[in-house]
């Protein structure tokens, strides 16, 4: 647990100190947002569009994030310093996925307010916290699923080509659910009815693919 | 197990049972079928794959890639047949709302990016761990797609084998029974035959890198590989 804490809290430091990441997947959420301003010509969204929008633009903007998650491993020969240190392998998952939780945070924390802004007359506010839910369940499962293919792509000759072929197929189901879920919130008079439906099959993901990374993670560190 | 096939295409004229869809139907008994074996060879790669991390036998290995190989193609039958049958049945090629198509459809695109990710290792060892790693995940997320497209669409599909929907005249479930383990054996053969051809190719390469050292003797420069290695 301590070597969790260590890795994570060694991932979030240098993503303060280098804004490398965050800065950029934020970047991208709000560029794209313009692009379907244009794209679908559309001043306001509501409902399942606003909800399609949203969460397309946030899988993409993670997929930037994801990408970079292992390259200082690669580059500066963590892996080896993970193998060789006397500490499970699988807390490298555990803390890359955490520091991706909080990536994904920070980026919604910028990306929603900026959404709502661009897209939302009102009533915005009313649906935040059940929308906070949602979003920090799918946020969730992205991680686990993107540190494990993360690690995976990392090793391939086609590292961030491969990364988003891998991973979009695989986040369908949150796409889905996070999407039903947030288009009745988005909806113009706030309707709640389903939500909950969708959060489990998102608990249900996360659940599934958490204990799947967990069980097969110490294959792809070998070596 | 060839004959067993044979005796699919057999059924398949000898007892037609048009029902209110006409002679169309009959694309059902290749659609259906193919779509229940391509699955469950998924799913089946996926328990090779495990074999493999457990055993560290690339056999194992060789076993889940031939599996995926063969149901992706199976795979391609069934988008095709589906369409087919989809256009005369529906009027349309595609459609959205339909939770089976839709979810059999990002299974494929999943699964098609195995190739990409194997050949993109160079490591045999690392490239067995990975594919297997990966036919694990994939098959476990076969069914958690199912059940989230499902929630998501409506159900017009025809469910055929559950409790209620299954109302097949006797003839056309004797049919399909056939038609389905035709098609099972159909897969089981061509999986062999794959892995045959597989372990002969590697033989082959094997005796012919030695016939190259014993050509250009001991003094000689190391011999440039003739024959690219080519992935297993």
């Amino acid at each position: 647990m301590r070597a969790v804490v260590a890795i994570a809290r060694k991932d979030l430091l240098v993503e303060l100190r280098t804004k490398e990441s965050v800065p950029a997947m934020a970047l991208f959420a709000v560029t794209t947002f313009v692009i379907f301003h244009f794209g679908l010509d559309r001043d306001r969204l509501e409902g399942e569009l606003a909800a399609g929008v949203l969460w397309v633009t946030l899988l993409f903007a993670a997929i930037l994030g994801i990408n970079r998650l292992f390259v200082a491993e690669r580059e500066q020969g963590g892996f080896d310093g993970i193998l060789m240190a006397p500490i499970e392998r699988t807390s490298l998952l555990i803390a890359k996925s955490g520091a991706l939780i909080v990536y994904l945070v920070a980026l919604e924390l910028i990306a929603l307010p900026v959404f709502a802004l661009f897209f939302i007359d009102e009533g915005f506010w009313a649906a935040v916290p059940r929308l906070a839910l949602v979003t920090l369940l799918a946020d969730v499962g992205l991680a686990v699923v993107g540190a494990m293919l993360a690690s995976i792509a990392i090793h391939t000759r086609a590292r961030d080509l491969l990364l988003p072929i891998l991973l979009l197929p695989l986040t369908v189901p949150v796409v889905i659910a996070a999407a039903a879920a947030t288009k009745p919130l988005l909806s113009i008079p706030l309707d709640t009815s389903g939500v909950g439906k969708w959060l489990a099959v998102l608990a249900l993901y996360d659940l599934v693919f958490g204990l799947l990374a967990y069980a097969v993670f110490d294959f792809l560190m070998e070596d | 197990m060839v004959l067993i096939t044979t005796a699919l295409a057999l059924v398949f004229f000898y007892a037609p049972n048009d029902a209110d869809q006409g002679f169309v139907q009959k694309i059902f008994y290749v659609h259906v079928p193919l779509a229940i074996v391509a699955l469950i060879g998924f799913i089946v790669a996926g328990v090779l794959g495990a074999m493999h991390l457990r055993t560290r036998d690339d056999t194992w290995d060789a076993r889940s890639y031939v599996a995926i190989h063969m149901s992706v193609i199976f795979g391609v039958g069934v988008l095709a047949t589906g369409a087919i049958w989809a256009r005369a049945s529906w009027g349309k090629w595609w459609v959205w709302d339909e939770p089976t198509l839709v979810s059999f459809l990002i299974i494929f695109l999943l699964y098609v990016t195995y190739y990409p990710l194997r050949y993109s290792i160079d490591d045999p060892q690392r490239r067995a761990r990975y594919a297997s790693v990966f036919a694990i995940t994939a098959g476990a997320f076969v069914p958690i797609n199912f059940i989230a497209v499902r929630m998501a669409e409506s159900l017009v599909h025809p469910r055929v084998l559950n409790q209620t929907a299954g109302d097949m005249p006797g003839e056309m479930r004797l049919t399909f029974l056939v038609a389905l383990a035709g098609m099972a054996l159909l897969y089981v053969t061509l999986v062999k035959l794959e892995l045959t051809s597989k372990n002969a190719r590697r033989q082959l390469r094997r005796l012919r890198r030695m016939l190259e050292e014993e050509h250009s003797g001991g003094a000689a420069p190391p011999p440039i590989a003739t024959v690219p290695a080519k992935p297993n």
